[in-house]
């Protein structure tokens, strides 16, 4: 059985409120120029309801840019503790874009050997989804990844109908927030209805570019490997990195120590890397194995497309849209992608 | 912030232990190192250890040791980097942390019964002397043994002691060449490639063993074919950063393989087609 509620908009400061006392609560803040950030916020008034996809994907909260693994001691030989650092938190109006990143996120660090820093942290943040009503702008290709409807990963799901939200509830840690913070009501039967004409009209809203089923993408990049259009793309690159950092399911990353002022105390951290920078798969011989930058793209789109559904049967691109809205090269997901599907005829 | 231990965390190190060291060459140490209360690290030949130094940090190295030497391991680690440079300072009795082992090592119960025909290339008979040395001290599991041993100059060879010792044996056929010959090198002056033709075996019982430098392997491979070898009885190391070990850092990738978790040792049949592995 399905459980909705309803929450009056005009409750939401205090949901809000009620929330950010007992721990921290994130939310999309506008940072302008249509910029968005997912921020600590303590009222309603500081959140954006309507929002592009932010800067960073919650991943940040998830697996941190800068996280630390183990405080060592050298004084006596090579002593250490491993720690996992946390913060009980509520994220709050995650889209559905970004739910499947943690989602692609949770599989991978779930994955053997599991890492526990991941899945301590990830236990203590509540998930509160918030359904996109329109198309955020022309860079999105969520219809196509079929991340524009709700695929779980959260506890509560919130979508504006105006005057109230309608909130469904998936988890007992969701269930939790409705009765403690007594601000939600049960939805009717034409609460839900609404609802349901809402994504009714999302479908003619919501959709897929390309023409083509999602499924057949890896046959397609099965054929693409020594395609001219990662030459072409890889001409324009600059490798920064942007698109990896700003990705919902780029998770690679470094290991390095942070020696304290004694010398003799410190921490190993683990840090965002980016497949996209030259020395990321060099060795310290001096060979590197992805040295040229048509190389490192096509890697990347892989990873993206084709290397995890071989290993996970899952897509590790959401349709977000941020790697094509950040590229200083201008280089479009969208357009690779169409021009691929081109390139190979496929129908 | 809040914080917890973990007590299982995969990023925790063991407080091995240096018990000898060795200047191989200017380039080369040798460490030889046991593990907590003389605990096996219990690896198969082909595997590697991440090393750790707080401070510095770690870096994936070889085991050079037959695990038929059970109280401690050996490392031979050529200083290019941060953390093997300063692994070239400890000495006997110094504390050193590792994680592992790690990888898929050489497929031992495929090759048993088997004839052998190792390669090695400059450093890759670190990872090969673990194989050959488990090979030795099970010798009658084994077929015929070949060994072929190339490298720079002769000062560059490693292991010269166990070499001479190989050589010596009556149930290995050993030959070595170096690139580049001094006055008192009596031996072969060629790359690696050229003893190959040479070598006298029967190509369907054959398992070919290669470890060497990236640049190496497909020439090579190109003379093991030319000898009839198949595909799938030619096993090779591949080099990458194996940063975390643990099949996620990303940076040891060729296309879906995890280098550290699927690898270093591979089958050729296996990768010839998968871009940018040879």
């Amino acid at each position: 059985m399905q459980i909705y509620k309803i929450l009056k908009k005009s409750n939401l400061d205090s949901l809000v409120s009620i929330l950010s006392k007992k721990q921290k609560f994130m939310a999309p803040v506008s940072k302008g120029l249509n910029k968005f950030a997912f921020e600590s916020v303590t009222s309603s008034k500081d959140i954006a309801l309507k929002y592009i996809p932010t800067i960073l994907a919650p991943k940040k909260y998830f697996m941190p840019q800068y996280e630390t693994l183990i405080e060592y001691d050298t004084k006596e030989g090579q002593n250490m503790k491993a720690v996992v650092e946390y913060e009980n938190m509520v994220l709050f109006a995650v889209h559905t874009c970004d739910l499947a990143g943690i989602q692609c996120l949770n599989i991978v660090f779930s994955d053997r050997p599991k890492d526990l820093n991941y899945l301590v942290r990830k236990n203590k943040i509540t998930i509160i989804g918030l359904e996109c009503n329109e198309v955020c702008d022309e860079y999105s290709t969520c219809a196509f990844m079929d991340n524009d409807l709700p695929n779980g990963g959260y506890d509560l799901f919130f979508t504006d109908l105006g005057e109230y939200f309608i909130v469904h509830v998936n988890t007992q840690m969701g269930d939790a927030i409705i009765n403690d913070t007594k601000l939600f009501e049960d939805a009717t039967v034409s609460h839900i209805n609404e609802l349901e004409k809402l994504r009714e009209k999302k479908r003619k809203l919501f959709i897929n570019q390309f023409g083509i089923d999602r499924q057949k993408i890896p046959e397609l990049f099965d054929k693409s490997k020594e395609s001219q259009i990662w030459d072409d793309i890889g001409n324009r690159c600059l490798s920064c990195g942007n698109c990896t950092n700003v990705c919902p399911t780029c998770y690679c990353f470094d290991v390095m120590d942070v020696q304290n002022l004694d010398l003799k105390t410190g921490k190993r951290i683990r840090v965002w890397d980016s497949c996209q920078n030259e020395t990321f798969a060099k060795v310290s011989g001096g060979e590197s194995f992805r040295e040229a930058r048509s190389d490192r793209k096509r890697h990347r789109f892989y990873r993206k497309f084709k290397y995890p559904v071989n290993r996970y049967s899952r897509f590790f691109c959401t349709g977000c849209g941020r790697c094509t809205r950040t590229c200083m090269a201008k280089i479009s997901l969208l357009e690779t992608l169409e021009l691929l599907i081109k390139e190979n005829k496929v129908k | 912030m809040k914080k917890q231990i973990l007590n299982n965390s995969e990023y925790i190190i063991k407080k091995a232990k240096v018990v000898r060291t060795k200047k191989l060459t200017d380039l080369e140490k040798f460490f030889e190192i046991s593990m907590p209360n003389n605990e096996s690290l219990d690896h198969d030949p082909g595997q590697f250890v991440e090393v750790s130094l707080f401070g510095v940090g770690e870096a994936p190295i070889s085991i050079a040791s037959s695990p038929t030497m059970r109280n401690s391991f050996d490392l031979c680690v050529r200083r290019v980097g941060k953390v093997t440079s300063e692994m070239h300072k400890l000495e006997q009795g110094d504390e050193i942390g590792i994680r592992g082992p790690f990888g898929k090592g050489f497929p031992i119960r495929i090759l048993e019964g088997n004839d052998l025909f190792f390669i090695a290339g400059g450093l890759g008979i670190v990872p090969l002397r673990s194989l050959i040395n488990y090979v030795i001290d099970n010798r009658r599991d084994f077929g015929n043994v070949n060994i072929l041993l190339g490298c720079k100059t002769p000062d560059s060879m490693l292991f010269g002691d166990e070499v001479e010792i190989w050589q010596k044996r009556l149930d290995v056929n050993f030959n070595c060449t170096v690139d580049k010959a001094d006055p008192d090198w009596a031996g072969n002056v060629g790359l690696i490639t050229s003893l190959i033709p040479g070598v006298n075996l029967d190509p369907d019982r054959t398992f070919a063993i290669v470890v060497g430098p990236p640049i190496m392997y497909k020439f090579v491979i190109k003379e093991l074919i030319a000898k009839k070898i198949p595909e799938r009885q030619i096993y090779l190391s591949l080099e990458r950063h194996m940063k975390c070990g643990l099949g996620r850092c990303g940076h040891c990738q060729i296309e879906d393989i995890y280098c550290c978790q699927d690898g270093p040792v591979f089958c050729y049949d296996q990768i010839k087609k998968i871009r940018g592995a040879i």
